[in-house]
């Protein structure tokens, strides 16, 4: 019995860790681990490829010690560790008999001598073993931890490995700066952070938190009860320091941070859109850059000395843009408004796909420019003044995102808001509350396309030309990641995503080629573990944890009823 | 009567069928125009529905995989073209093998044979493990999710490859066997087209079969009419539903690698337009319906090849070749709002979705 009992125990910790050493060696084959290799996080200790296969260890081996006694929990972290780097053993071992290159192409001496830490023959392997026992009993010892000291230290190591990514934002930022140029130039290396620096962060974060679970949590309390004057006095300050904060930041973060912002800025203004369409009425639109590239393609055509047809100005063809856009999303609208689901998901696909096809072709070149596109597209200018650098061009964006964010939160609140929640929970039952259908949708698509609009007049007259390949799919898919991963249906959610996967990248250009495949990656487990998002809106969460918490979605129906 | 119909014929309705007018007009015109100008002659047009007959022949296997997890599951698997593209890429590297070996040249039909099985266990086991780590945990979840789940997983497959391959075009070897070719009353045929059209036939004439005849085929059609009933019965529902995506990953498996034959290159981005339009096929065909996504496989193989040079050439469009996709997406969408239950489908759209 006693045999049976421990055989049992054994299984979980050892099947996790083959799942996890899979895991580990398809990111390393994927050519991740070799790619993030050359940014170290702390200089000379750790790279980021190295805290990649770390990271997964780790998480293997909190799944491989979850639910078990604190006794054992260290334990079964190591089985995990060991299990899943000696599969990560296997393949060096593997790499360096058999030229698997001719297959794989990632799988490259680098490649295993980092995997091995630079150690040759058995050495390595008992290197890689000993790493995945460590980083798996550490794991498993930390996630026994009293609750104040593990989130703390959750929280620091996750602070240091973001300062470490994120060091070609914060470290210009900082040194910037007068009075925390030393600190910044304590804390960062030329490539990556100081040993001093990353303990440094390490101590601060970790007391910080655990002062604030101590300390914080009253202080909120007690700002809570404070006068009512007081207490708006407080939010006007906060509100008046975020604007300022707004206002500045081009100025704080330099050339190249501006123009990610620009890029965020513009991926935004799409977000909202799409969110009005996915969010808030539950249409799944793929075709969405359609609308985008619509935007573009007006401004270009309407201000562009190249084709000669108009020569308007900017602020002429913007509006001209926004409309069009408007009219296209109901005219692309009318067919699809009786399809649901998955059909409405691929007629759009198809749409935006014709009219990629359609402008690429060489019959539409007269009036389109074929794949060569249209350049020359002037600048905007408001009087005397050209948006011309990032740093100028954010301001335009951020005024078409307030705007945008304003019109979609109002629009929320609003009886029409209210109709497309109502047809996104249940078209059926909305039709049956006197919900005109065919209006609701159509004005949903209308208004989508046109934030869509908007951005693509941006994002003509910020590139200066315009090509068919800008607009394809994965456009699209960009935006729709961005939106689940922030929480559909959240404004705030949108910013999120649109920082995560549009602002990330961009900091990090060993990113790229991966780009894809972190975002499908991100889609399936955002599903899997977390449907709501990041951000979520509060309806959308009850709605996904139904079965969870059956009786207060039974409460909030008889309260909107 | 006629006033009740009028009263639920509404602005919407009118403007779609304005529409669908307009485009059998247009359709109509090109087609005479095309025709009475004697461009092409009998040759052409037989030599382009051989190779639709061909192309249609892929679409369908493709298909197959969308309409029968669409039968069981009513989710549009969007990483099916993955699925397809898997199986020939990885399939790529033994066909080199063997090319550089000259087995190929040797031992043809072994080799190809060799080929085809790696492609095919690829393709099936990235169909199995799609539904058992992504699809198998939201069974039970609002609709959107596994479908965006679905687009994730896309995505995912195709950069993992990518990683994983590289990401330039790999040229299929040339399989000496398969270029020879035949002249039957004037037309050529050549020698892939032949193997392309018998080896889609044979196997969907054995999956069909399969489907119909033996008692898994019966408990697979039990789980898509009714999953609960199904388990009453003791039907082992989730190794159905298992079941569907293998046999789904197989055909696609073997599509692929005629589709390979057939365009002498793979990509990892190779499975997205031929999945779009196998769907396209198994919608035309009514989706969840096994025949029926055979017959639309070819008709849309057949619209396809014949189509630019039909339609379009008689209008006088520059290139109509380059449209032929757009022709593709058009009958997509035109299908999808005309006749959402396809060509031999129930109304299942209305029904379930």
């Amino acid at each position: 019995m006693a045999a049976e009992k421990s055989r049992l125990g054994w299984r979980k910790p050892v099947k996790i860790g083959l799942v996890t050493g899979a895991v580990g060696t398809l990111v390393a084959l994927v050519g991740m681990v070799e790619a993030f290799s050359y940014r170290l996080i702390v200089a000379d200790l750790l790279s980021m490829g190295h805290a990649l296969i770390f990271s997964v260890l780790i998480f293997g081996a909190i799944l491989g010690a979850r639910g078990a006694r604190p006794a054992q929990a260290w334990l079964k972290g190591g089985i995990t560790g060991v299990v899943a780097s000696s599969l990560l053993g296997v393949l060096v071992l593997l790499g360096r008999i058999i030229p698997l290159r001719a297959v794989f192409i990632n799988a490259s001496p680098e490649l295993f001598n980092l995997l091995s830490f630079g150690q040759e023959g058995f050495a390595g392997i008992l290197m890689i073993c000993a790493a995945g026992l460590l980083s798996g009993v550490l794991a498993g010892g930390m996630h026994v931890l009293p609750d104040p000291i593990r989130p703390a230290l959750i929280r620091a190591l996750g602070a240091v490995v973001g300062a470490g990514v994120l060091q070609d934002m914060l470290r210009p930022i900082l040194v910037a700066w007068g009075p925390l140029w030393d600190i910044g130039e304590l804390v960062f290396d030329a490539n990556g952070l100081t040993p001093e620096g990353a303990l440094g962060i390490l101590v601060g974060v970790c007391l910080g938190y655990l002062g604030w679970e101590k300390k914080g949590r009253g202080l909120a309390a007690r700002t809570e009860t404070l006068p009512p004057r007081a207490r708006k006095l407080l939010r006007v300050s906060w509100v008046s320091f975020l604007v300022a904060l707004l206002l500045l930041l081009p100025q704080l973060l330099g050339l190249f941070l501006s123009e990610v912002l620009t890029i965020v800025g513009l991926y935004v203004l799409l977000g909202l859109g799409l969110n009005i369409v996915v969010g808030f009425a539950g249409l799944l639109d793929l075709g969405y850059v359609a609308f985008f590239a619509i935007g573009s393609y007006t401004v270009a055509i309407l201000t562009s000395p190249e084709l000669g047809f108009f020569q308007l100005s900017f602020w002429s063809a913007l509006p001209v843009a926004v409309i069009l856009g408007a009219l296209s999303g109901i005219l692309l609208g009318i067919p699809v408004l009786k399809m649901r689901g998955d059909y409405l998901a691929i007629a759009t696909l198809g749409f935006g796909e014709i009219i990629r096809i359609l402008v690429l072709s060489d019959f539409l070149r007269p009036w389109l420019g074929g794949a060569q596109g249209i350049g020359k597209i002037p600048k905007a200018s408001l009087g005397g003044f050209e948006f011309r650098t990032p740093q100028e061009l954010y301001y335009l964006i951020l005024v078409g995102c307030l705007l945008v964010g304003f019109v979609s939160w109002r629009l929320r609140e609003s009886r029409i808001g209210r109709a497309w929640m109502a047809v996104r929970e249940d078209e059926d039952v909305a039709q049956a509350m006197g919900i005109n259908l065919v209006a609701t949708k159509l004005l949903a698509f209308a208004t989508g396309a046109a934030f869509s609009a908007l951005s693509g007049a941006i994002f003509a007259t910020k590139l200066g030309s315009v090509y068919p390949h800008s607009f394809n799919v994965m456009i699209s898919i960009n935006i729709l990641c961005l939106i689940i991963v922030g929480g559909m249906g959240s404004i705030p959610g949108v910013i999120v995503g649109a920082a995560a996967l549009v602002g990330l990248p961009e900091l990090l250009r060993e990113f790229a080629e991966y780009r894809l495949l972190v975002y499908g990656a991100a889609l399936v487990a955002m599903m899997l573990l977390k449907p709501e998002g990041l951000w979520p809106e509060a309806v959308r969460k009850r709605e996904l944890h139904e079965g969870e918490q059956e009786p207060e979605v039974v409460d909030a129906g008889l309260k909107m009823g | 009567m006629i006033r009740r119909l009028l009263e639920r014929f509404t602005a919407t309705d009118l403007i779609m069928w304005v529409i669908g007018g307009a485009i059998m007009a247009l359709i109509l015109v090109g087609s005479t125009a095309t025709i009475s100008a004697g461009k092409y002659s009998l040759k052409h047009w037989i030599d382009f529905m051989v190779f639709g007959l061909a192309q249609g022949s892929i679409y369908a296997l493709i298909a197959l995989g969308y309409t029968m997890v669409y039968g069981v599951l009513r989710m549009i698997n969007f990483a099916h073209s993955e699925v397809f593209m898997s199986g020939p890429y990885t399939a790529y590297f033994v066909a080199a093998f063997f090319h550089r070996s000259c087995l190929l040249e040797s031992h043809p039909v072994l080799s190809m044979f060799m080929v085809l099985l790696v492609s095919m266990a690829v393709s099936t086991l990235v169909a199995y493990l799609l539904e058992r780590i992504a699809y198998r945990p939201l069974r039970t979840a609002p609709r959107l999710v596994p479908l965006i789940t679905a687009i994730g997983a896309s995505f995912f497959l195709q950069y993992t490859f990518r990683g994983l391959y590289g990401s330039g075009f790999q040229a299929y070897p040339v399989v000496k066997a398969l270029e020879k070719h035949w002249d039957i009353l004037g037309v050529r045929i050549l020698g892939f087209q032949v193997v392309v059209i018998v080896a889609a036939a044979l196997m969907m004439g054995a999956l069909y079969l399969f489907v119909q005849k033996t008692r898994t085929g019966k408990a697979l059609r039990a789980v898509s009419e009714d999953k609960e009933s199904a388990a009453l019965m003791g039907i082992d529902v989730d190794r159905m539903i298992s079941m569907t995506f293998v046999i789904g990953g197989m055909a696609a498996g073997a599509a692929g690698v005629l589709y390979a034959l057939m365009f002498k290159q793979v990509h990892f981005f190779m499975g997205f337009i031929p999945g779009i339009k196998a769907f396209t096929a198994a919608v035309l065909g009514g989706i969840g319906n096994i025949p029926g996504a055979m017959l639309g496989g070819i008709f849309l193989g057949f619209i396809e090849s014949l189509g630019p040079s039909l339609f379009l050439d008689g209008l006088g469009i520059v290139a109509p070749y380059q449209l032929k996709d757009a022709i593709a997406f058009t009958m997509l969408v035109l299908v999808l709002i005309f006749r959402p239950t396809g060509i031999l489908g129930e109304r299942l759209a209305v029904k379930k979705a």
